[in-house]
């Protein structure tokens, strides 16, 4: 079960605001969707590896070379909050 | 009736008048449609169809509109994931695969709707509303890729591209009628293509034929550096259109006709099955035993992962920005108003599935699950040279009927979720109505045998009738 407070707290971790008048909406939600997931506890897995890739391949490599990178107004292009080159953000710390 | 004009037929048409009428004539459709498909359409895109008329570009594709997902890169045209957070959003980069087509003459007509950031079944969670069905504007047209499958379907494009996480192109192609392939992962490069759940995604085409499946294949599929999942591999995907399934053995996973399963679509699958073996193929059941468990492994690993991917749109760099005094209040501010409940509630599960204390419950344990699950298919495509059965249990359900309950709508994907845990290929080809709404059977093959799913699904199409169908106009 996932409390009102947990989910207040992972939408601090995820950096996306909860409103406390939403909160039990939301756990009542994702407590559903939990639930479901408690279904694999059942599977038996000792022994398994887990699987993060299908593919069997390791270590994509390419080589040190410097190529052309993007332009920086290109990077800059879809934000009004620049300076000098920058992105500007409110402070961080 | 809407008419449907392949690939050939465009070639033909455009021999006739021009690429720019040919363009023209599918913008002014777009422009009268009340399906809601395309959430924009590129204003240049008569330009390119002009330049190919004069001679500037040629290639396997010269002149053919296409459609394109709103979650694959265009430079110069805006993309956004149907989400507000990406509001005005314009990629300074091509996606590979864009990169591939207009190498090969494509018009891209414009973008096509989809649930925001690909996470949904049905097309409703889009920034721009729900798309709708142009068999029966009351029904939802599948999703993700809704608007790429349902502007197919209504004539609005010849071909388009979507991607598909858990069956983001093969469930709208069955709820509408069209074709969809969900290629080998690997097959395609996915630079460019927004990240949703890196490890299960792959672009895909999406046809009225499966001969205009093969003829995108060999355009857009192929290694590319910048994707370092992507495949060296060549492969000639128009080879495979032979109307031969002689001696192809056929598993038939009894899991896929589970519980719920509507008797229309039960009904039009195993017709499929009799005709392939009138048609010289063999066929018989098989068991996939961890297919039950699939949906919660793949809903805990895509969630997982994108909780990790959505952390870049924090209203820095690009796209809506809220206000706050520091960073860490404008990005939980701009990502609270950014992003719509769904996305939210994958974004919550993910992190949580992945936070301390429960990352080896949640996490770990899917990716343990996976490992089963991908086992299951290499047993079974080891007796096997490809596995059949419906794409979706039921044809597309009503508006509206389940947008508020998220895990009825997660049990929807029961059928297409494992094939991306496992990676391999899978087409969606028409095979029969229930309802009055179209069926889709899956045809599931080895990693990188898209040769042969793709030959049984041509097969198929030459000898039978349903993809003739055609739905009403939708203006």
């Amino acid at each position: 079960m996932i409390t009102k407070e947990e989910v207040e707290h992972v939408g601090w971790l995820a950096r996306i605001r909860i409103d406390e008048t939403k909160s039990d909406a939301y756990a009542g939600k994702l407590n559903s969707v939990l639930d479901y997931f408690g279904q694999l506890d059942k599977v038996d897995t000792e022994d398994v590896p887990p699987t993060y890739h299908v593919m069997d391949i390791v270590n994509v490599f390419r080589k040190d070379e410097v190529t052309e990178s993007m332009p920086q107004d290109a990077v800059l292009s879809n934000t009004e909050y620049r300076k000098e080159g920058n992105f500007k953000t409110p402070k961080i710390i | 009736m809407v008419t449907w004009t392949d690939i050939s037929g465009i070639k033909q048409k455009i021999a006739e008048s021009s690429a720019e009428e040919v363009t023209a004539s599918y913008l002014e459709k777009i422009g009268k449609s009340c399906i809601n498909g395309f959430v924009r359409t590129w204003d240049r895109a008569l330009e390119v169809a002009k330049a190919i008329d004069a001679g500037d570009q040629e290639g396997p594709l010269a002149g053919v509109p296409i459609a394109i997902k709103d979650n694959i890169s265009t430079t110069g045209l805006s993309t956004t994931c149907s989400s507000k957070i990406l509001q005005g959003y314009v990629p300074p980069y091509d996606a590979h695969v864009i990169g591939k087509l207009r190498d090969a003459g494509a018009v891209i007509l414009g973008k096509t709707n989809m649930d925001e950031f690909a996470m949904g079944t049905s097309t409703e969670s889009s920034y721009y509303g729900a798309t709708l069905n142009p068999w029966d504007t009351d029904r939802v047209p599948g999703g993700s890729s809704g608007g790429s499958a349902a502007v197919v379907a209504a004539g609005e494009a010849p071909v388009s591209l979507g991607s598909d996480t858990g069956g983001s192109v093969r469930c709208p192609a069955a709820f509408c009628g069209v074709v969809g392939l969900k290629p080998t992962y690997g097959c395609i490069s996915r630079y460019g293509l927004i990240s949703y759940a890196n490890s299960l995604e792959q672009i895909g085409p999406l046809a009225t034929c499966v001969a205009d499946i093969a003829a995108l294949m060999d355009v857009i599929a192929g290694h590319d550096h910048r994707d370092s999942t992507s495949i060296n591999r060549e492969n000639n995907y128009s080879e495979a259109l032979k109307d031969d399934v002689n001696g192809l053995k056929i598993g038939v996973p009894e899991e896929y006709f589970g519980e719920g399963i509507d008797e229309g679509v039960e009904k039009a699958v195993w017709d499929a099955i009799g005709k392939y073996e009138d048609m010289g193929a063999s066929w018989k059941k098989i068991s996939m035993p961890h297919t039950k468990y699939a949906l919660a492994s793949y809903y805990i690993i895509a969630m997982s992962e994108a909780s990790s991917n959505l952390a870049r749109f924090d209203g820095t760099r690009y796209g809506f920005r809220a206000d706050g005094d520091n960073w860490h209040v404008m990005a939980s501010n701009t990502r609270a108003e950014g992003f719509g409940d769904e996305v939210k509630r994958r974004i919550l599960l993910g992190t949580y599935a992945l936070s301390a204390g429960y990352h080896d419950r949640y996490y770990l344990k899917a990716l343990k699950v996976r490992t089963l699950v991908k086992q299951d298919f290499d047993r079974a495509l080891s007796e096997v040279d490809v596995l059949m059965g419906p794409t979706m249990p039921t044809p597309a359900f009503k508006i509206g009927e389940k947008i508020d309950d998220p895990l009825s709508l997660y049990l929807a994907d029961v059928n297409t979720v494992p094939v991306n845990l496992a990676g391999v290929p899978s087409i969606s080809v028409p095979c029969g109505f229930s309802e009055g709404m179209p069926v889709g059977l899956q045809i599931i093959g080895k990693h990188f045998d898209e040769n042969t799913i793709i030959r049984a699904a041509y097969s198929f199409e030459q000898n039978t009738a349903h993809h003739t169908r055609r739905p009403r106009e939708v203006v």
